[in-house]
Formats: structure tokens, C-alpha cells, sequence
């Protein structure tokens, strides 16, 4: 995986005269102890950090973190103190007026909180913004922003104007906008905030389908933890300007680093963050239908379980035995193909465990993790489910 | 000096500052070293005014009635453009046709040259703090000096006439438009100019594609302050010699002619309602939705 954004040593103060902070920013000093001594706002505190290529790449921090911030400077809306951003191994900051509006207009694309959308015109004009800056020729970029209008869900709204639209539906014409451009980065400033809650979470939904499909390389601001687990594939906590710390999910959750972040982690409903492929585990014991019953029986008692799956060769899951079934089959002379149940639970690996614990609760048997070819990564047992919602 | 000079409530007369002789000098010096270029300014002035005036007058009048009665139909209603029509009709009957068409061209060239002057230094206003800044006393000097006064340096540069009444009326009707102007552009949300930005247009495009159709309600507002404005100075400038419904009304305040007041001073109110409504529902028209 490439590094797609590279950021080192940015700082942004705010006012006049600042010369004089950038020392004790060297010293390491804090926003407050800077406010305190020199009276000037230290937004972004020496920060550096990587973005990898394809990645969602959440930057959480509550109000006055300074993410709003870091994430202007990322575009350069705010013109940034110090420091460098590399974008593709350029640095962005040296960029002069005609390389930067080049730069807007091919490699990044932004999305706003309060939506951004020009009201003056109409949802397809907003749509096309993008395209008429960049001198696309007009029937070339209605057509891109017809398509990209469909992708967001959008298709026959393209005469409305923003103010007939729901605030769901207005963001959806902002994500539109910015994927009509076919960035390579896409920047999110708490673009799902405004929102509702129902809302939110459909939101959050089509854009994890949309990266599956597009795999741009997303920013994404938020205050909203749960938020942030759900759809970073890594995870960065700000506070005061700094970065508290950098990981994934789980990195986070198992390893918080600092008190702030723990306090975090408490609100975290973790069935809506941890997902089918965190806490699935290796069956104990397998069989192929090719070894037969007596194997089958002999391994159910060896690891004292009293069912096992049942695969092939390729690991797909053929079904799955109980104890009794198998010495009742034997006794009868039948081969393990006439005893196999499909009466087992069966998920995929990113199902969320809120998802699973009716079926952990109601299942007789480990429910089955799959993938797409049928293939068995895991299972998942009702106290592996119940468990991981403590701590 | 003695106690009772102290405390004298007179203002010491040998303490002279001659401000208005500073003034004076350099009044005659730049109509002296720029002559050219008022008496250039002039001939541009005079050639839109006469250019107005004519086409105004160029029209029968039944043809002018039924143009304001169209117009005032499509931009408001039906009832509007038809008392608009009748308007006219009365105050053509007080015989003052051809002197209110005068007047009109007199506000129209006035209100053309504060827009295509007012609209631009609104925007360098909007966009440099620093030209705000400067430009805040001076509008506001504009705005209280008694309107009159301007007719003293537009008579001095450009003699009596037309030519000085427009500049005058424009110099006082001038400061709503560019106000508003600045307003505008700076009251557009700043995430919408921000979208504009991310997605790397230029500081042209954001302002002729984003910060203008946003403004345009406002300026249009400020057009409409600007035009009423001008009318109203259309009484002031009679008194340098401009033949219009002003001159009437100056005339009949002079020799008492209540008939003559009453008329010419209808005419003028008329001319205010028309333009207003009209110019008001142009801008209704201009409303954006939030």
C-alpha cells in the first residue's frame, strides 16, 4: 500500500506576529500554555501523520481539537503555519496560485458538514461545479453528473433545486459533486453531522459501499466515536491540536494510550463496532466428508464437542454432524452425506455483532462465518458474542 | 490675557484655520490641470443623457403607456400595470409629458452611471479590507452631506445644465448600491465559498459564478435605494438650471403657485412609485432560496 498523503510537522496559528511561537512549539509546549504566554490560538499543533492509499482514514477529536483545521489544510483553504504535506511526494505548500487550483481540481475533492451546495442552482448544476471549473465541455459534464447523481441515489432530481431537498438527500448532491470530479482523495469535514440519526446510518452505509466500489482514499473529520470505528480503517484521536494517537479500531480499543482516550472508549457501544471477523476464532476441530464417520466421532470426542462442521477439500462448508446423529449413522451403516444438517447459523466476516446476538442467543451450534465462496474462516460461539460486548 | 477673556464664551478670532480657502485653491488648481478630463467626463455624460432623453421622447406617448403597462403587468401584476398606464395619463394631462420624460432621463443616466461605477468598488470593497476601510468615512460623508452641497462642485467643473445635475445626483445617490454591494458579497456563506474554492476555481469563477447570483438580491435592493435616491435630488438640481418637474416645483414654491406646486410635485411622487414598485418586484424576481 502506497502513501498517498504524508504530513510533517503541520502547525497552524492563528493572528498576527506568530514568529515568536514557533519555538515554543519546537519546546513542545501546549495549546493552553501557549494561549497563556503569547495570547496567539495554536490550532494545529505540530502534527504529523501518514495516509495510505485506499484507506478511510478518520480523524476524531472533539470541538476545538483543531480537526476542522487540519483537515483545510489538507487543501490548503487554510494557508497552514508550518510544516509539510506531501500529496503523491509533492509538497502541496510550495504549490504556487495556478499549480494549487490544478491541484484542487484533479486530486482532491471536499465534502461539508452544512453541505456546501449552491443554492442559486440547480442540484445538477451544483453536481457539475467541479467540471465547469475545470472547462469540461457541457454535454460531457452532464453526463458525468448524471452517473455520478445515480451513484448517490439521486437519479431524476437533477432539475430540483437543494432547497426541495431533504438534509439526507442534500448531502448526497454534495457527495455526488465531489465524486463527479473522480478525485484521488476524498476530503469528509463531519460531512454526516447535520444529519438525523436514522439518516446517519444510511449515510455511513451507501459510503462504506461506495469506497467498496470506487476505493478512493478518504479523510474523514468527526466527533462521533462510534462513527470513527465504524468506517476508519485507521483511526486518528485529536486533542488541543495534537494527535493523541494513530491506529485501527482494535488497536485503539485494546491499547488506549492515554487517559483522554480511555474516557473516549467508554461510550463506545463496541456490538456496533466490532465486527463477525474480530472475534470470530478456529473450530477446534474439523472433518472432511471424505474421512468418514468413525473420524468424525473420534474427533468430537478427543475435543469434547458435541457438533462438528462438516467441509471439503477447499474448506467449504458442507453442513454440520452431532455426536448422536454420527453413532446413530454408523450403527446404521450410513456415511457422514446422509447425516449432514444445514440447520447451523451462518454469517459473513463484517456482519457487526450487534447483528449476531439474537442468532448467538437462539443458535444450538457455533454460528459460521463465511465467505464469499462458501469457504469457513471462523466460528463464533454464543459466549464469544456475549463476551465481547464487556470489556 | 485676562480672566474674562478666559473664560469668554466667544472663540478666539485671531485663532484662524482657512479650510475652506485650502479647498477653494485647489478646486480652481485640479478644474485648471484636469480640464481635459472633466470636460471629456462631460461630453461622455451628455452623450448618454441626450442618448436616453431622446429615445424617450422619440416614443408616442400612448406607445410609452403601454410599454409601462406591459412591464409593470409581467413584473407584478395586471392591477399594477394598469395604474401604472393611468399614472402617466394623469400627468400627461397636467401638460407635463414632455418635462417628465426630461426628469426620467436625468434619474436613469444617473442610476447608469452609479451602477456601473457602484457595483465594481462594491466588490474591491468586499474583497480588500484595507480599500473598506478607507472607503467607510468617505461613503459616510456621502450619505449625511445636505445634498444640495454637491451641486456647488458639479456646477463649478461642469457650468449649469443637465451634465452637472447627473453628476450630482450621482455623487449623492451613489453610496446604497455600493454599501449593499459590499454587503452582499461579503454575507455570502463562507462553506459555499469554500466548496467553490476545493474544487479549484478561480477567484473570477467564485465570484461571477457563486458570490454574485448569491449577492444579487441585495444589490438589487441597493439599486432600488439608489434610484429613489436620485429622484429625489431631481428637485435639488432644478436649482441649476435643469428643466424638468423640478424646475416646477421651484417655480411654484417661488411665485406661490399652489396649482402649479400641486401638479409638478404629483408628477415627481408618481415617477418615485412607479420606479420603486417596479424596481421591487425586478428584485422579488432576483430572490435566491436558502
Amino acid at each position: 500500500m502506497s502513501v498517498k498523503i504524508k504530513v510533517e510537522n503541520l502547525s497552524k496559528i492563528f493572528g498576527h506576529n506568530i514568529k515568536s511561537v514557533y519555538k515554543k512549539i519546537y519546546e513542545g509546549k501546549t495549546k493552553d500554555e501557549i494561549l497563556q504566554e503569547t495570547g496567539k490560538t495554536v490550532a494545529v499543533n505540530d502534527v504529523s501523520f501518514q495516509v495510505n492509499e485506499g484507506e478511510i482514514f478518520v480523524i476524531m477529536g472533539l470541538s476545538g481539537s483543531g480537526k476542522s483545521t487540519l483537515i483545510r489544510c489538507l487543501n490548503l483553504l487554510t494557508r497552514p503555519s508550518k510544516g509539510n504535506i506531501y500529496i503523491d511526494d509533492e509538497n502541496i505548500v510550495t504549490y504556487n496560485k495556478k499549480e494549487l487550483q490544478k491541484f484542487r481540481q484533479k486530486k482532491m475533492a471536499m465534502v461539508f458538514q452544512h453541505f456546501g451546495l449552491f443554492s442559486h442552482r440547480t442540484v445538477i448544476g451544483n453536481v457539475e461545479f467541479g467540471l465547469e471549473a475545470r472547462n469540461v465541455h457541457k454535454e460531457e459534464r452532464y453526463e458525468i453528473s448524471k452517473k455520478a447523481l445515480a451513484a448517490t441515489g439521486l437519479a431524476g432530481w437533477e432539475k430540483k433545486m437543494p432547497n426541495e431537498l431533504s438534509g439526507g438527500m442534500q448531502q448526497r448532491v454534495g457527495l455526488a459533486r465531489a465524486i463527479a470530479n473522480d478525485p484521488d482523495i476524498l476530503l469528509m469535514d463531519e460531512p454526516f453531522g447535520a444529519l438525523d440519526p436514522l439518516i446517519r446510518r444510511d449515510m455511513q452505509l451507501e459510503l462504506m459501499d461506495i469506497q467498496d466500489e470506487l476505493k478512493k482514499t478518504i479523510v474523514f473529520i468527526t466527533h462521533d466515536i462510534n462513527e470513527a470505528f465504524k468506517l476508519g480503517d485507521r483511526v486518528a484521536v485529536m486533542k488541543d491540536g495534537r494527535i493523541e494517537q494513530i491506529g485501527t479500531p482494535e488497536d485503539i480499543l485494546n491499547d488506549p494510550k492515554s487517559n483522554y482516550i480511555k474516557s473516549f472508549i467508554q461510550d463506545i457501544d463496541r456490538s456496533k463496532v466490532l465486527q463477525a471477523k474480530n472475534i470470530m476464532y478456529n473450530p477446534s476441530a474439523l472433518v472432511s466428508a471424505k474421512q468418514g464417520l468413525n473420524v468424525a466421532v473420534r474427533e468430537m470426542k478427543a475435543t469434547r464437542i458435541s457438533s462438528i462442521y462438516v467441509v471439503d477439500a477447499g474448506k467449504r462448508l458442507k453442513g454440520i454432524i452431532t455426536i448422536e446423529d454420527a453413532i446413530q449413522a454408523i450403527k446404521e451403516k450410513k456415511r457422514i452425506e446422509d447425516i449432514i444438517s444445514d440447520k447451523y447459523c451462518s454469517t459473513d466476516e463484517d456482519t457487526y455483532v450487534q447483528d449476531l446476538i439474537s442468532d448467538a442467543t437462539n443458535a444450538k451450534y457455533p454460528i459460521a462465518v463465511l465467505d464469499d465462496e462458501n469457504r469457513l474462516k471462523g466460528i463464533i460461539s454464543k459466549s464469544s458474542v456475549l463476551s465481547s460486548l464487556v470489556d | 490675557m485676562s480672566f474674562k477673556g478666559i473664560m469668554s464664551q466667544e472663540f478666539p478670532s485671531s485663532i484662524r484655520f482657512d479650510l475652506g480657502q485650502y479647498i477653494e485653491n485647489f478646486t480652481y488648481w485640479s478644474i485648471d490641470t484636469f480640464g481635459a478630463v472633466f470636460d471629456a467626463v462631460s461630453s461622455v455624460l451628455l452623450m448618454i443623457l441626450l442618448y436616453i432623453e431622446n429615445f424617450l421622447l422619440f416614443m408616442p406617448w400612448w406607445m410609452v403607456m403601454v410599454i409601462i403597462l406591459v412591464v409593470g403587468w409581467k413584473v407584478l401584476n395586471l392591477k399594477s400595470g394598469v395604474f401604472f398606464a393611468a399614472s402617466l395619463f394623469l400627468i400627461g394631462s397636467f401638460g407635463y409629458w414632455n418635462l417628465m420624460m426630461s426628469t426620467l432621463s436625468i434619474v436613469i443616466a444617473a442610476v447608469i452611471v452609479s451602477l456601473l461605477l457602484g457595483i465594481p468598488i462594491g466588490i474591491l470593497m468586499a474583497y480588500n479590507n484595507t480599500f473598506q476601510t478607507i472607503m467607510q468615512p468617505i461613503l459616510d460623508t456621502m450619505q449625511t452631506m445636505p445634498s444640495f452641497v454637491y451641486l456647488i462642485p458639479a456646477m463649478m467643473i461642469f457650468g449649469m445644465g443637465m451634465v452637472p445635475a447627473v453628476f450630482a445626483t450621482t455623487i449623492y445617490s451613489i453610496p446604497p448600491v455600493i454599501r449593499l454591494t459590499d454587503l452582499a458579497i461579503r454575507k455570502v456563506s463562507t462553506e459555499m465559498v469554500e466548496a467553490a474554492l476545493s474544487f479549484g476555481a478561480s477567484n473570477w469563477c467564485v465570484l461571477t459564478k457563486v458570490q454574485l447570483p448569491q449577492a444579487l438580491p441585495t444589490i438589487m435592493a441597493g439599486i432600488n435605494q439608489t434610484t429613489m435616491m436620485a429622484l429625489s435630488m431631481v428637485v435639488i438640481a432644478s436649482m441649476i438650471g435643469v428643466k424638468g418637474l423640478g424646475m416646477e416645483v421651484l417655480i411654484s414654491i417661488n411665485r406661490m403657485d399652489i396649482a402649479r406646486g400641486v401638479e409638478a410635485g404629483f408628477g415627481i411622487v408618481i415617477l418615485a412609485i412607479i420606479i420603486d414598485r417596479l424596481s421591487q418586484g425586478i428584485a422579488d424576481h432576483y430572490k435566491v432560496p436558502e
